[in-house]
């Protein structure tokens, strides 16, 4: 009997997708520089050619602040999307319990379950009252520190390989005129701290503060280290050097003007886009090369209820675009492009570049949650106050911004 | 009720006591229904959406107004944020000195204008140019003039003045100071063009009897011809003061709020705990403290304007 319903779904999935005419689905999301524009295409023309049915693109600019209040209202005022992008986490929590997305349980069950996913811990964040309201796609993680060859080139160093090596190169590298550290202006800012908790603090830091959402973590002498490394950062950051988006540190960071970066993986595909070659052009540390866990998080797909009336053909074209994400060919060729991992290991990564091999390598032991995923997005917004406050503001000290950073955790919901 | 009411109308003119209320509602009738439509959209929208507002400020609602009655915890965090503060007194300075230079500025410019100068229409048309530009375009373009490697300073610093400083857009003391000159840049103009219409429309006969009596020029300015103007200088304090408190897309264009939070605005607070932060209820809460500001400012100030009838 359940074979034959496999059979009967399968053929109706078939069916749909043959079906004479081609229905439009649109597909909203963020990604806008170069690379994520590249491999978002490379979903779209899976869809036409497995489907016949037409992916109408509507990319959105300014991501989390610009494209989340967007998509939500347009999500919420009773015009939904076909499909949209959203991060891994809990931006579209209250959409779920508000009944406004799909369950995606049969499509599962369709499939024989989602085992192939490298880390369980992802789906978390799409569970709600039994059901499943969303698919991971990708894992990104802000846990890098990118470096540029051509910089410690200029100065006749070794490109470090951990993070004590970089902070003990800064003095020669603002001799030689060289930024130590490029940084963009707004929110890039805000993914350090996590990546320095996770690095110099170690995964029970993580655990503590993102998971557990203990105070006493914060104001612990794991967290002081971090605290102080925020504050040396800060000391060779100035206003003036900062530039308006994080794709142009991935081109300081080619041209040596800057010598390294913290940022999340998704850089990467900017710096391939630009011909930057890894291992040449720049090097990857994960972790800032001290720790053994990436914390993560990533994006998802969400497959808003669409309002009674609508073609049952568009309904299809959404199981089948799901479907499609998450399959092996899907996985490949959009990760592949956008340098993030994928949420299946179970596909051919021998292409992949050294960087995502050093990562993949990493998800073995486990994935840490980021910020992005644990956090509420009104405490990652009280966080991003707080750390580019702390950033420009000298008269903020470090038992200040433990003080902050604590309360924060402690009244996050 | 309503008979007598109407009954009343045809003899309102006599005894006006009695028909108080007949000669609110039915005094003029077809102009009142004509304007029913706004009436209902300033009832329903502006007074039900305040109301909306300031009930779901004392609410816990994250990304949908569903919240629970939580009392003022949203005022208390509001009140214990660092952001939110530094954001109501940038708004005070800039906002007491962006009404009073536009308002001096703008006289200045109008009365230079006023001096019966050839090219005229060509000047106030060049002053007035600014303020077709949207905030956004406004602050875009001075944010290139004052960036320090790309603008002003980098230019002047190539051309040899090596001594050149100009970088208030990267300065956290001096950041207000900028977003002001690209607000008085596009508001100062628009501010003339109204000085200039009341100083025209003062009477020429004013004028005469000044020269004849042996008043220097600058003084009829100040004490004949300014006060006359007090119609045309409230008009210009309401539309400054509204563009005041709604300060937001010049400070996104030029500055982000930046360096730091040194140019955050209150508008700006709002805008990102209710979107980007899912959190209604905060958001709310700092948008009924900017009303209750206009209000403080507003109703004492409408008493004296309009309050006492016979005044004008």
């Amino acid at each position: 009997m359940k074979k034959f319903a496999v059979v009967a779904a399968m053929a109706t999935a078939f069916l749909g997708s043959t079906s004479a005419y081609a229905v439009d689905l649109e597909v909203t999301h963020w990604w806008t520089s170069a690379g994520e524009a590249a491999a978002i295409a490379e979903f779209a023309k899976l869809f036409e050619e497995k489907t016949g049915n037409t992916w109408v693109d509507s990319a959105l600019a300014g991501s989390g602040t610009g494209a989340n209040p967007v998509i939500i209202s347009r999500i919420i005022g009773g015009d939904p999307m076909g499909a949209t992008q959203m991060n891994t986490g809990r931006d579209a929590e209250e959409l779920i319990q508000a009944g406004l997305m799909r369950d995606l349980t049969p499509i599962v069950e369709e499939m024989g379950g989602l085992d192939f996913y490298v880390d369980q811990s992802l789906l978390e964040a799409c569970k709600y009252e039994g059901g499943l309201y969303c698919l991971p796609i990708n894992i990104h993680s802000w846990d890098w520190l990118w470096l540029s060859t051509a910089a410690y080139e200029k100065i006749g160093q070794p490109v470090p390989t951990n993070w004590d090596e970089y902070v003990a190169s800064w003095p020669a590298l603002e001799e030689a005129g060289i930024l130590p550290f490029g940084l963009a202006t707004g929110w890039p800012i805000s993914g350090v701290p996590g990546v320095l908790m996770s690095g110099i603090g170690g995964s029970d830091l993580v655990l503590a503060v993102n998971r557990d959402k203990s105070g006493d973590a914060v104001r612990g002498p794991e967290f002081r280290k971090v605290a102080e490394a925020m504050d040396s950062l800060r000391k060779v950051i100035s206003p003036e050097m900062m530039v308006p988006s994080f794709g142009d540190v991935g081109n300081q960071i080619l041209s040596g003007e800057a010598a390294g970066n913290i940022h999340g993986d998704w850089l990467a595909g900017d710096l391939q886009v630009a011909g930057g070659v890894p291992g040449e052009n720049y090097e990857c540390l994960p972790a800032l090369g001290m720790g053994d866990q990436l914390t993560g998080g990533g994006d998802s797909f969400y497959f808003p209820v669409l309002p009674e009336g609508t073609d049952p053909a568009v309904i299809q074209a959404q199981t089948d675009l799901a479907k499609i994400l998450i399959s092996p060919e899907g996985q490949l060729n959009f990760n592949m492009v956008k340098g993030s991992m994928p949420i299946r290991t179970d596909i051919d990564l021998s292409n992949a570049n050294p960087c995502m091999q050093k990562a993949i390598k990493m998800l073995g032991n486990g994935l840490l949650p980021s910020g992005d995923f644990a956090l509420s997005s009104d405490t990652q917004q009280q966080m991003q106050d707080l750390n580019i406050e702390f950033l420009d503001d000298d008269s903020i000290t470090v038992d200040d911004y433990i003080e902050r950073y604590a309360s924060i955790i402690e009244s996050a919901d | 009720m309503a008979d007598t009411a109407v009954r009343m109308e045809d003899g309102a003119g006599v005894s006006t006591r009695p028909g108080f209320l007949s000669r609110i509602f039915l005094h003029n009738l077809s102009a009142k229904f004509a304007a029913l439509p706004m009436v209902i959209t300033v009832l329903v929208v502006f007074v039900g959406c305040t109301i909306w507002t300031i009930y779901y400020s004392f609410t816990n609602s994250k990304l949908l107004p569903t919240g629970k009655f939580i009392g003022f915890d949203q005022y208390e965090r509001l009140f214990a944020t660092s952001r939110w503060n530094v954001s109501v007194w940038n708004l005070l300075a800039y906002g007491a000195m962006s009404l009073v230079f536009t308002l001096v500025i703008g006289f200045i410019l109008a009365v230079l204008i006023d001096q019966k100068v050839r090219f005229e229409s060509a000047f106030r048309t060049i002053m007035l140019y600014p303020f077709a530009l949207s905030f956004i375009v406004t602050g875009l373009v001075w944010q290139w003039i004052m960036n320090p490697t790309l603008g002003l300073q980098g230019t002047m610093r190539k051309l040899g003045w090596d001594w050149f400083s100009f970088d208030w857009i990267a300065n956290p003391k001096m950041v207000l100071f900028a977003l002001l000159i690209a607000g008085l840049w596009h508001g100062t103009g628009f501010c003339m063009v109204l000085m200039l219409a009341g100083l025209r429309g003062v009477d020429e006969e004013v004028w005469k009897a000044a020269r004849v009596d042996g008043i220097p020029t600058w003084r009829t300015y100040l004490s004949i011809v300014l006060p006359m103007m007090r119609g045309v200088l409230v008009t210009a304090v309401v539309i400054i003061g509204s563009g005041i408190v709604r300060l937001y897309d010049l400070v996104v264009a030029l500055t982000n709020g930046g360096p730091g939070i040194s140019s955050e605005v209150p508008a700006k607070y709002v805008f990102n705990y209710m979107f980007s932060g899912g959190n209604i209820g905060q958001g709310l809460a700092g948008a009924t403290m900017m009303l209750l500001t206009v209000l403080i400012i507003m109703i004492p100030w409408a008493y004296l304007e309009f309050g006492g009838k016979g005044r004008r």
